[in-house]
């Protein structure tokens, strides 16, 4: 097996000059103020959509863009904390916030005993393994009677957020979720931007050289997959309130396909990638559903362009052409 | 009727049989994987949509142009190949210089836009394809009854596997590709055209998948979601075995697929998630699988 270090997946640490440049950060205002009026000028619930698989995304790509771990078995986690909020919320009668936070745990719990097998490989063996781990997790939502199996956990009540606010108000629900993700979103760039960050790229980029400085690189890859397991929660939970519905689609290997699809579409590495990634895909396929084209063939199509043609995703290649980042080496 | 371990004997040999017709697929598609693993590096995401593949084309040799199934045997992995041979000229030979994952991500795309093909022109439900007429009937071993068709399918994939095993390890042309694998620059200065080579080693990994698929339809219904449904488990059995080996792959095939089998007499609800549970414990005792080397 050739090392994956050299030529790395990702290009470009985009993110330390991006915030430094004015432009961008009047693009992430503009882009702010559009997110807080979005909900008068489109429907609310695909924005909603949107911003779930954005954070989904995000998470994701915090492992991929800059650890360098590929996870197949994303879904695990994202459906996994759908299926946790909505029992708990529907069965249990938990407050809202509560079930959202016990899906997250249940998650990062999920993803401290999946990260500590599948880190035992690399590469694509790390994908495999990932994949292979959160198809046992959807066989035994399958089996389980709480998931109540194809039905799914249905009519699940959004309830009251702290017990003040009404989750039924379109509004009100949108401006929560829009607010978790948010919070998702900066824990990510936290972490990123902090020294744990820095590590996690180091070993991205040469692995045996990081543990020659001294890292234990097995706790950092441990850490990030953990941290990247719990904020897929964290948007799986969410999408369960939106939609009030968790079911067998959240834990599909579909599912980890198109959460990779969207960072990969986006740019992986970047931080805004993902965004921009899981809004082009969830509009896409809100498209196609009105139209007589299958769905999987056009996402399909959209890998192998993706792949053959630009690599760095589009925000990615914006990034390199507009120069905001020096050139990496290809 | 006897009885085994507190177990019917012919509810144990019946499973056993079936474990052992799965085994014989993971084996076919974990051979194939790891010819293709071993030369070009990329690990198949589309290896499930051909096996597919390959059995949609018997089906099709049958119920359009009325080609029975000796043919199709022999036609569907050449067409499958083919389409390797294709898809590994024009798209996948551009990646080799990238990370292996872009590898990956490629055949998974390809994987999506087969299976929703397929999917969107003959709906999720099984087609049926006959079982030959020459394969009908079966034996009675004494402890258990043995159709034909199931005896053909074990051995076939036998002669398959282990043909491969002797073309790689016993022959010249195997030790070309061995050293093509180990170091392609200098294999290609001594005269051998290593590019040809590596196309070809693409196109006859994706036929033994076409190959599986053509022996899967009768036994299975040939439908477009049978090969998502198995690339997953191969996945796993590949991650146990590792692929240093190609005798491994094979023994960890056949191997598991007969452990599932008593899975399902001894414990039905476990009988899904069995290999993924073996894959994390040899993972945790031997990370690198049973038959592979640590680097």
């Amino acid at each position: 097996m050739g090392t994956s270090s050299s030529t790395g997946v990702v290009t470009s640490p985009v993110a330390v000059a991006a915030f430094r440049a004015p432009g961008l950060v009047a693009l992430s205002l503009a882009g702010l103020v559009a997110l807080v009026a979005a909900p008068f000028l489109l429907y609310p619930i695909f924005v909603m959509k949107v911003l779930c698989f954005a954070l989904f995304a995000c998470a994701f790509n915090l492992l991929i863009g800059f650890g360098g771990l590929l996870s197949f078995g994303h879904a695990a986690f994202f459906g996994g904390a759908a299926y946790i909020t909505a029992h708990a919320v529907k069965v249990w009668g938990l407050p809202t916030e509560v079930g959202i936070l016990l899906g997250t745990a249940g998650s990062a719990a999920l993803g401290l005993v999946f990260g500590a097998l599948a880190i035992r490989r690399q590469g694509i063996y790390f994908a495999m393994i990932t994949l292979a781990l959160a198809q046992m997790v959807y066989f035994t939502a399958l089996q389980l009677p709480f998931t109540h199996g194809e039905d799914g956990i249905q009519a699940v009540p959004r309830g009251t957020l702290f017990g003040v606010i009404d989750l039924n108000d379109p509004l009100a629900m949108y401006y929560t979720v829009l607010a978790v993700c948010l919070a998702g979103c900066v824990i990510i760039w936290r972490a990123v931007h902090s020294p744990f960050g820095q590590v996690l790229k180091a070993i991205r980029e040469n692995e045996q050289r990081a543990v020659s400085l001294g890292y234990r690189t097995d706790r950092y890859k441990l850490v990030a997959f953990v941290l990247s397991a719990a904020l897929a929660g964290l948007a799986g939970g969410t999408k369960a309130i939106v939609f009030q519905l968790a079911s067998l689609t959240d834990v599909q290997w579909q599912m980890s396909g198109e959460v990779v699809l969207m960072t990969l579409l986006g740019g992986m590495g970047t931080l805004f990638g993902p965004v921009v990634g899981a809004a082009l895909v969830v509009t896409l396929e809100s498209y196609l559903a009105a139209t007589n084209l299958p769905v999987p063939v056009v996402i399909g199509g959209c890998f192998v362009v993706c792949v053959l043609l630009f690599r760095k995703g589009i925000v990615g290649e914006l990034s390199a052409r507009l120069r905001i980042t020096p050139r990496p080496p290809v | 009727m006897g009885i085994v371990f507190g177990i019917p004997s012919q509810a144990l040999f019946g499973q056993l049989l079936l474990g052992l017709i799965n085994g014989s697929f993971y084996a076919l598609l974990s051979l194939g994987l790891a010819v293709i693993f071993g030369m070009l590096n990329v690990i198949n995401m589309a290896h499930g949509a051909l096996y597919m593949l390959g059995a949609f084309v018997a089906w099709l040799l049958l119920s359009v142009c009325g080609v029975g199934y000796g043919w199709a045997l022999l036609l569907a992995p050449l067409v499958v190949g083919g389409i390797g041979l294709v898809l590994e000229r024009t798209m996948l030979r551009r990646l080799y210089r990238l990370d292996h994952l872009y590898g990956l991500l490629l055949t998974f795309g390809l994987a999506l836009m087969l299976e929703g093909a397929f999917r969107h022109q003959y709906g999720v439900s099984g087609q049926p394809y006959p079982i030959p007429d020459l394969l009908k009937g079966g034996q009675n071993l004494g402890f258990m009854f043995l159709p034909n068709y199931r005896g053909w399918v074990i051995a076939a994939s036998l002669v398959v596997c282990f043909g491969t095993w002797f073309a790689i390890e016993r022959t010249r042309l195997g030790a070309y590709l061995r050293a093509a694998t180990e170091n392609p620059v200098l294999v290609q200065a001594f005269g051998i055209n290593v590019p040809v080579m590596v196309s070809l080693t693409y196109a006859f990994g994706v036929a033994l998948a076409g190959f599986a698929g053509v022996l899967a339809a009768p036994i299975y219904q040939v439908s477009p979601l049978m090969g998502s449904n198995l690339i997953i488990i191969v996945f796993a059995v590949v991650v146990i075995g590792g692929m240093g080996s190609i005798l491994g792959a094979i023994l960890t095939g056949l191997g598991l697929g007969l452990l599932e089998g008593l899975t399902k007499v001894v414990y039905p609800e476990a009988s899904n998630i069995v290999v993924f549970v073996i894959m994390a414990v040899v993972l945790l005792v031997k990370p690198a699988g049973l038959f592979g080397r640590e680097k």
